[in-house]
């Protein structure tokens, strides 16, 4: 007895829907069994995990804050995978857009600009924007001038953009009254995003990312240009014949991605953080690349997405705090998920069959 | 004149991982697997490499481990990719997180434990000659053995029956598939070897080279490794020239820090990244070139019809 994969002919939708839920179970199995294994109590940890994130209106909006800069960087990461760019950089262009938008806020801060915080929103949103598309346009440019292969020099830009933001608060930037500390002067209050609830850390950056979840969603399924996109990724000899210019699609899907992973890390360092130091991002731009994946490279699912991860992310905090496992738990639980995702996705392309034969 | 021996020394020492994978995922993508995972399993391996070697104090043990771990990680990737077919792009990325995520985990107790140091291990008399001893003859036996890997690479590739098998699976597996050869097993195999191979690389990295954990500590050198493959246009000799260039690259930063060059040290550690990035374009400009050497199939999933 072999098990068999048979090709479907359509792409089954109930799997389509499905596919991320049994993941998330298998995912829950294999964590339950490490912290078995671990001698932790499986239900007390998985508790942590799955149900404190949600308990309470100030957990709820803790998560709100953590998926704000998910859904940013992954709504773009979607556009980009959908046309067949691997941009796997959004960490870079995180850390951009959080160097620009911090420069941004640093300047107010330090020159006394008379702003007021609802002023300071639409600046510190195109600071970061132009930020983090520049940074990915450098990995267009690249790709479209030398054929450079995107996902490494995307990869490379990663580090580089960590190096910059370390030379930055350890050098030129740094809080002359911070006690040696690598971290940049306290923004003023000018710079500090609008809160939705007052003595809540959420701020209105969130309705930002729910806007471009939106308008990406507009953009794919309800132009001509986003059609243009998706047919030139996956296929680019029917996009050339069909006249649509696959050096378009890579610079929009690029410039886009860039732009929007770059105002989360702009909303990072004026929001919840305040000042820049050498550890703004917590991985986001990557765990963005499994959110993209588990929202099935659709915008509202990327939003479901960036729900399930925020969720991951913070009971990896309270994991350390409740129950002294080390808070890397949550990027085990993200590879497991992920890996669990793909192989799931097997059932939405082939129908599983048992056979006798070899 | 001394200084310059220790900097070629330095250079062959900090070229030998690199070496090691990327030789590792030359085999791996010659057959038409793409394994965007190498920078988790080399984190996986090295943290497991580091364990085994601080419990038992024994280096080759250490390496060992780390083989073992990389190939179990190329396992399970190989069988997502070639049994389920799931995206190779995809799939790789995955086990980079979850090597990452995984390695920062299981490490997070060695974390700033020493290893038991057995001194530099070197070769008696030649390692006295001026010059050529501390260039050449102070290393640590893997980085002999890794410039043994790519002529033994090459004669594996292009002179044995099993090469060619290997290379024509990676250019036309509906070919080989229709001659009778089991195209995913090959497949697997050759999956399992390249991750055995970064696998080395790792615990080299964390048993030899540094030799400590850090979380994260591999650093980007598994991407690094994948670009050489790329350099190399799919040829062993130059994935282990190109190897020890970004090694100099590496060792240039302390050389010319210890030559008080007044740059801030965050631009040093750039070079390795910045360097990658300017061979790959130079490289890449001519894509006919790239596409002559490169692997047909390198990437595609392959799906033996029922």
């Amino acid at each position: 007895m072999t098990l068999r994969l048979e090709p479907r002919t359509v792409p089954s939708p109930w799997m389509g829907i499905l596919s991320p839920v049994i993941a998330l179970v298998v995912t829950v199995l294999a964590g339950g069994t490490l912290f078995f294994a671990l001698g932790k109590d499986p239900g007390s940890v998985l508790s942590v995990f799955l149900l404190e994130p949600f308990h309470g209106v100030r957990a709820l909006t803790e998560l709100g804050l953590k998926a704000t800069p998910l859904i940013l960087c992954s709504v773009g990461l979607a556009l980009c995978f959908r046309s067949n760019i691997w941009n796997i950089g959004a960490e870079g262009q995180f850390l951009v857009g959080a160097i620009t938008g911090g420069g941004l806020a640093l300047w107010v801060t330090a020159a006394r600009v008379p702003l007021s915080p609802w002023a300071f929103f639409p600046l510190v949103v195109l600071a970061g924007a132009a930020g983090g598309a520049a940074w990915a346009a450098i990995v267009a440019f690249l790709r479209d001038r030398f054929h450079a292969n995107e996902i490494l020099v995307s990869l490379m830009l990663v580090y580089i953009a960590n190096l910059l933001l370390n030379w930055l608060v350890f050098g030129p930037w740094k809080d002359p009254k911070g006690f040696n500390f690598p971290q940049t002067m306290s923004f003023s209050a000018a710079t500090a995003l609008p809160r939705v609830f007052p003595g809540l850390r959420l701020h209105w950056g969130v309705a930002v990312a729910l806007l471009a979840a939106f308008a990406m969603w507009l953009f794919v399924f309800r132009t001509y240009r986003g059609m243009q996109l998706q047919v030139g990724g996956p296929a680019p000899a029917a996009a050339r014949y069909a006249g649509f210019s696959s050096r378009a699609a890579l610079w929009t899907a690029l410039l886009i991605s860039g732009a929007l992973a770059g105002i989360a890390g702009a909303f990072e360092v004026a929001g919840p953080m305040g000042q820049l130091t050498p550890y703004v991002s917590n991985g986001y731009g990557f765990t963005a690349i499994i959110v993209a994946f588990v929202g099935r490279l659709h915008p509202l699912g990327c939003v479901l997405g960036s729900v399930l991860l925020s969720m991951i992310l913070i009971g990896g905090e309270l994991a350390q705090s409740r129950v002294g496992l080390p808070s890397a738990v949550s990027g085990v639980f993200q590879g497991v998920l992920l890996l669990a995702l793909l192989g799931c996705d097997t059932l939405t392309l082939y129908r599983p069959r048992w056979s006798s034969s070899r | 004149m001394n200084e310059l021996a220790l900097l070629v020394g330095a250079t062959l020492s900090a070229g030998t991982p690199l070496a090691i994978a990327g030789m590792g995922l030359l085999v791996n993508e010659r057959v038409g697997v793409l394994n965007l995972g190498a920078e988790g399993t080399m984190l996986v391996a090295a943290v497991s490499g580091f364990a085994v070697a601080f419990h038992t104090g024994n280096t080759a043990l250490a390496l060992a481990a780390g083989a073992l771990a990389g190939a179990a990680l190329a396992a399970l990737f190989g069988w997502l990719v070639i049994w389920l077919n799931t995206n190779q792009y995809a799939t790789g990325l995955a086990v980079s997180l979850f090597g990452a995520g995984f390695s920062a985990f299981v490490g997070i107790d060695y974390v700033g434990r020493q290893l038991v140091q057995h001194g530099a291990p070197s070769i008696p008399v030649l390692r006295d000659l001026p010059f050529l001893g501390p260039a050449l003859f102070q290393q640590h036996p893997v980085v002999y053995l890794t410039m043994l890997l790519a002529p033994l690479t090459a004669l594996f590739l292009y002179r044995t029956r099993a090469g060619l098998v290997l290379r024509s699976i990676g250019e036309a597996p509906d070919a080989a598939h229709a001659l009778g050869y089991p195209v995913r097993r090959i497949r697997l195999a050759a999956v399992m070897v390249g991750g055995a191979l970064c696998g080395v690389s790792g615990a080299y990295l964390s048993v030899v080279y540094t030799p400590l954990w850090v979380e994260g500590m591999v650093a980007g050198r598994g991407w690094i490794a994948l670009a050489l493959t790329v350099f190399a246009t799919w040829r062993p000799a130059r994935i282990l020239l190109g190897a020890y260039l970004f090694g100099g690259a590496t060792m240039l930063q302390f050389h010319l820090q210890a030559q008080g060059v007044q740059v801030a040290s965050q631009f040093m550690t750039m070079l390795p990244y910045a360097a990658t990035i300017v061979v790959l374009v130079l490289i890449s400009r001519n894509a006919a070139w790239i596409r002559l050497n490169m692997p047909a199939s390198l990437g595609k999933p392959f799906f033996p019809g029922s």
